[in-house]
């Protein structure tokens, strides 16, 4: 098995599976389409195993190396690896996939084919991001994801689809033009378009400023922070379920994981002077956006707003980090601090994807996703009602839950970074609960609302499985996170190092 | 002993499991029975370990389960640890928790939510167990929220009733409030102490006394006050203290027996145990003692005035139980961490008792909560007569009974506080004892005795009902249809299911006192689970006064609380037995003041405006102007309006924004490119 190129047969089995499915899927029967999305997903989860079983806990240098010349006039090659940052995005990928085809099943008519061979290739690309190790595969894999969203948004979507689609693909794709050009910066200045070697590279501190800001104009789009976030409701209300489920659950992480493989190890001392910056913005998004959550009438725009705030604490954990060794003087707090943002990130793969779902599962019933159309849910979909009060629970940071383990640990670190940036983080207990459970209280509990509802039907097998595999992972990590931390731990212990020592020339 | 540990912890947690998923399958009696078993095994368990830790002297220890995570150089553990502290809250949790659990099979019988009702309190029981034998900051954090998780579920347990679904998410948010600083004061503690178990966080408690903390600019705390004043916060939340005790009184939405075993005996006193548990902490730091004394004796006098003016039986112990935790906190606040302690256990009972016996009568009355509706009721419930009786009088400290021993101490421990609040916290709580026996009272005389006013209730109750709980009563209704028959007949006994746990709850209600009283006043039970500081002597001076609970009793009979309860029940006496017409033209002549107490002092009112509203005005105003018209609005719209403009000036294509923009960025790039390429590449 270690002889395998893993990673690349993780690429490129959904994409050329995908691109198969495209070709030969317009003649063939809808039900052999959808099994045999199935089974090309499934088989890259199935690869993606020996990933995490044969993985070194003990090194933070590269595993599963693959390097190949591509394109030797360019010094551009085709070099893959993961360490354990990129391992669990990894694996949420191939994990989530699974689930979004399944998601699918009897919910996409029209086209059918199109659909799961879009969300393939889609999985091979963002698989591609997260492996990449040269910075233009990386960029390449970066600006080809957005295609078979912004076609899976405009095709499958509501009735503003293309609106939506093209604020979605303008405002990702303005921010990535910018990395680009910082890309093309530092391969004229270092010579080389390995990350690894740019990780390496001295610059000056004005240089890093103009490169930080390039990056965070890509990656904060992406997060998406505080103030370039308003793309995502409406992309998330006018997706189709399974387009906002690989948006939430994983498109939004290549943001975070953008300023943890390029702005943080590149440029230390430009993340060091823009950290205040990015401090107030992550609180920012905690706050605001957690007010702006409560009063949304639409429950996926709700959701979406729930999932800018939880990114927050992401970006937060990321970045308190100058301020804790500066308050510290000890690596303790900002080690803390990164792996809650890390953690946060894999969690709220999990509950947010739950939680759209879960949407899903009403949307497909009732066609709408006014709240007000709701109420009572639970009498007529009890065993729905159960699982979706675990997510929802777990969106809360509810010890035990997933979405307890990195809102912990980033609240713990940032008393370090400072008293008030608790404080403000730690809103989240309150505003989280209140618009999560107020939305639970108004479409689940109470007496049945409307003849709609009292029609309904509880979920089905095939909707229980997916909701029980996501509830599983959400109580597995929330009781025992020891796993997930200890793939990251060596490689984040060596990114703060990396990240508190100057590169200025 | 660690094998017991477990069974203890995970028994209850497989009776949840199995009842809550495979209910159907199960059956409701082997749903009531699994858990039954389940929180009987942890019962047994518990008492043994009791027996062996608290009276054989097991030394205490400390077990870890399993490794939560590794972070940095620190470990997060799950683990547990076991002093005399812990045995007895476990005792106490098991015990209430199984009489609950036997009532249940009672007064749920016609519930179509039996199974699930059985889940709730097992995995509550699972959960309250977690927060007392935690020996981390972690796991406590863990149970607190927990046990807040279920409270929830209960709470809005008939969750079409709108009132039910509002009690329950107000309480969560409250509780969230105090979950808000309690998580702080965990953030600033571990960033001091560098480690969240206890017994290293204490040992550690001497060095962090002398340090302060920079809180606002210009200004800096002692550590300890930051930190214990944070905690305490989130006991003002679990423990219902003011001004964060407006969810208890409408969490009695839930059924009754969940507001017995959630809501009086158990988890509301979580915040007490875990102030107690702190009790290192807090010795360093008298300002927040002090704000601890105040803030229980407010809680204690004031919550008591306004269960005079209530008519709901449920709410009545409500109000009760928000006053006594308040006398729990007063002596937190005056040091005598085992007096509190001591009260939250006999509390326990005797509350619990209360609870069950009004649920009782409310089963009889076919669920008439309100008690001017009632009375007589003596002569066809004789079981839940005598046994309130007990309760009441527990409850108000009649010497002898269980509540005595507790509530004598807190006011004396209050008494020889020397900290500068103490002299208003003891006019306060000694006050309250005159109130408690009058709300006490006045109830239990309005429910059992006097004149029988259920020929009323029997024929206006349906329209009462339907009027009063438009929404509600569909689901009451429903769950209770088979009381429907049958309706016109007297008031019959409860079931022995409901009676036993109502006599084994009154055994304890009336001889815990009297035979821990030594124990914890005088010989220091608790050993070195709480630490008092020198200064702080009122628990001293309390065992040099305590010599047997005869001489206790004795002295008791002519001492002031005494004869305040005695007075408060008299009044009670007069008021609704002897002169019945008197209290309607009281509630005339001082309209007032019934008003602010009918209003419960406007809590409700101030939250809904300033916080409920606040929020949504906020939340409204930031999405509205914030996000549509600002961001979206001037920036993005705007920005692309600007490009669209400067491309719609260049004409380099006739239609398509998508092409302006796309087109006007990829210029941009080849522009930069260029610069780079000749710039920097040569």
């Amino acid at each position: 098995m270690s002889n395998l190129p893993l990673l690349s047969i993780c690429i490129w089995l959904p994409i050329v599976g995908g691109l198969w499915v495209l070709f030969a899927g317009a003649r063939a029967p809808a039900l052999a389409v959808k099994k045999e999305s199935l089974i090309i997903s499934a088989a890259t989860l199935l690869f993606s195993i020996p990933l995490y079983t044969g993985f070194d806990l003990s090194t933070a240098e590269m595993q599963f190396v693959e390097r190949l010349p591509w394109i030797p006039v360019f010094d551009m090659t085709y070099h893959l690896g993961i360490d354990g940052i990129a391992l669990p995005l990894i694996l949420l990928t191939t994990f989530t996939t699974v689930l979004v085809v399944l998601a699918g099943w009897e919910v996409v008519q029209d086209r059918a084919y199109q659909y799961f061979a879009a969300f393939l290739i889609l999985e091979g690309l963002m698989l591609g991001v997260f492996a990449a190790l040269d910075a233009i595969l990386f960029y390449v894999f970066w600006e080809a994801m957005l295609i078979p969203m912004f076609i899976i948004i405009g095709v499958w979507g509501g009735k503003r689809r293309v609106y939506a689609a093209l604020k979605f693909f303008l405002y990702t794709f303005l921010g990535s033009v910018f990395m680009l050009v910082g890309l093309l910066y530092l391969y004229f200045k270092g010579g080389s378009f390995e990350i690894l070697d740019m990780h390496r590279l001295p610059l000056a501190l004005d240089a890093q400023k103009w490169l930080f800001v390039a990056f965070f104009l890509a990656f904060a789009v992406k997060v998406p922070m505080w103030p370039v976030h308003t793309w995502l409701p409406d992309a998330h209300v006018e997706a189709p379920t399974g387009g906002s489920v690989i948006l939430a659950a994983i498109m939004l992480k290549v943001g975070g994981y953008g300023f943890l493989r390029f702005s943080l190890p590149i440029l230390p001392d430009g993340s060091y002077y823009f950290e205040g910056v990015m401090v107030a913005l992550s609180l920012i998004a905690i706050v605001y956006i957690s007010f702006v959550a409560l009063v949304q009438r639409d429950m996926k725009r709700l959701i979406a707003y729930s999932s800018i705030s939880h990114m927050g604490f992401v970006t937060l954990g990321l970045f308190m980090v100058f301020r804790i060794m500066q308050h510290s003087g000890s690596a303790e707090g900002a080690i803390m601090g990164m792996t809650g943002g890390m953690v946060q990130m894999i969690s709220h793969g999990f509950i947010s994807g739950a939680l759209f779902l879960c949407v899903g599962v009403l949307y497909d019933r009732m066609h709408s996703r006014e709240i007000a159309d709701y109420g009572g849910v639970v009498n007529t979909m009890p065993k729905f009602a159960s699982l979706m009060m675990l997510f929802v629970m777990a969106n809360c940071g509810l010890p035990a839950t997933s979405g307890f383990v990195g809102e912990f640990l980033v609240i713990l670190a940032s008393a370090k970074a400072g008293f008030w940036i608790a404080f403000l983080a730690a809103t989240i207990l309150v505003l989280g609960a209140a618009y999560t459970l107020w939305l639970y209280k108004r479409v689940i509990f109470g007496p049945v609302a409307n003849d709609a509802v009292a029609a309904l039907r509880d979920i089905g097998r095939r909707e229980q499985v997916i909701l029980i595999a996501l509830a599983v992972a959400v109580l597995l990590f929330g009781v025992w996170p020891a796993p997930l931390i200890d793939v990251m731990r060596t490689s984040i212990e060596n990114l703060v190092l990396n990240v508190v020592t100057s590169k200025l020339p | 002993m660690q094998t017991a540990i477990l069974v203890i912890v995970l028994a209850p947690l497989l009776g949840a499991i199995v009842a809550g998923l495979f209910g159907r399958q199960v059956g409701r009696a082997g749903a009531h029975w699994i858990t039954i078993l389940g929180v009987g095994a942890s019962f047994v368990l518990s008492a043994w370990m009791f027996y062996g830790v608290a009276l054989k002297g097991v030394e205490p220890f400390e077990w870890s389960l399993y490794r939560w995570a590794t972070v940095g150089t620190l470990d997060l553990e799950v683990g547990f640890l076991i002093d005399k502290l812990t045995v007895t809250m476990m005792a106490v949790v098991t015990f209430v928790s199984l009489m609950v659990h036997i009532y249940t099979i009672g007064y749920m019988q016609d519930d179509p939510g039996y199974q699930r009702f059985f889940a709730y309190i097992a995995l509550f029981t699972f959960s309250m167990l977690m927060l007392v034998m935690s020996n981390n900051f972690m796991q406590l954090y863990f149970g607190w929220e927990a046990v807040g998780l279920v409270s929830y579920l209960l709470i809005g347990f008939w969750y079409t009733r709108p009132t039910a679904i509002y009690a329950n998410l107000k309480a969560f948010l409250v509780n969230r409030v105090g979950d808000f600083g309690f998580l702080l004061g965990i953030a600033v503690l571990l960033m001091y102490a560098g480690s969240l178990n206890y017994q290293d966080v204490f040992a550690d408690a001497q060095e962090l006394a002398g340090q302060r903390i920079g809180i606002i600019a210009g200004q800096e705390w002692m550590l300890p006050t930051v930190i214990c004043l944070l905690l305490f916060v989130g006991a003002m939340g679990k423990s219902a203290q003011m001004p964060l005790h407006v969810w208890l009184p409408d969490s009695m939405e839930g059924p009754t027996p969940i507001s017995a075993l959630i809501h009086a005996a158990t988890m509301v006193t979580a915040g007490i145990f875990m102030v107690a548990r702190m009790s290192p902490l807090f010795e360093h730091s008298d300002t927040a003692l002090n704000v601890v004394l105040v803030v229980g004796a407010l809680t204690a006098f004031l919550m008591g005035l306004v269960g005079l003016v209530q008519n709901d039986i449920k709410r009545v112990v409500a109000y009760s139980t928000l006053s006594q935790l308040g006398y729990m906190t007063v002596a937190l606040g005056a040091s005598a961490y085992s007096v509190a302690i001591f009260h939250l256990m006999t509390h326990a009972f005797f509350k619990a008792l209360l609870f069950l016996g009004a649920g009782s009568v409310i089963i009889a009355l076919h669920h008439e909560q309100d008690i001017r509706r009632m009375g007589g009721l003596r002569r066809y419930m004789p079981i839940t007569w005598i046994t309130s009786l007990v309760g009441s009088l527990a409850l108000i400290g009649f010497p002898g009974m269980s509540g005595f021993y507790s509530k004598d101490a807190i006011i004396e421990a209050v008494h020889n506080s020397t900290l500068p609040a103490a002299h208003w916290a003891y006019l306060a709580v000694l006050s309250g004892v005159f109130v408690t026996a009058l709300y006490s009272f006045r109830m239990f005389f309005l429910v059992f005795h006097g004149k029988s006013r259920l020929e009323s209730h029997v024929t206006h109750d349906h329209q009462a009902r339907g009027a009063g709980h438009a929404g509600g009563a569909l689901g009451h209704g429903e769950s209770h249809a088979g009381h429907e028959h049958g309706h016109a007949g007297p008031p019959r006994e409860s079931p022995a299911v409901v009676t036993v746990p109502l006599i084994l709850l009154a055994i304890p209600s009336i001889l815990a006192g009297a035979i821990a009283a030594r124990a914890i006043l005088k010989d220091g039970f608790f050993g070195g689970s709480i630490i008092v500081h020198a200064d702080h002597g009122a628990a001293r001076v309390l065992a040099e006064e305590f010599h047997d609970w005869q001489a206790a009793v004795i002295h008791g009979l002519t001492a002031t609380p005494t004869l305040l309860a005695a007075a408060g029940l008299a009044t009670a006496w007069v008021l609704y037995l002897l002169w019945p017409s008197v209290p309607a033209v009281l509630a005339r002549v001082f309209a007032w003041p019934r008003l602010v107490l009918e209003r419960k002092y406007g809590f409700d009112e101030l939250n809904e405006f300033l916080f409920g509203g606040g929020a949504r005005g906020t939340g409204d105003l930031l999405s509205r102007v914030g996000d549509a018209v600002v961001i979206d609005g001037v920036g993005v719209n705007g920005t692309a309006r600007l490009v669209g403009w400067i491309s719609g000036k260049l004409r380099w294509l006739q239609s398509g924004y998508l092409y302006h923009y796309a087109f006007a960025m990829i210029i941009g790039v080849l522009v930069l490119l260029g610069y780079f390429v000749h710039g920097v590449g040569r």
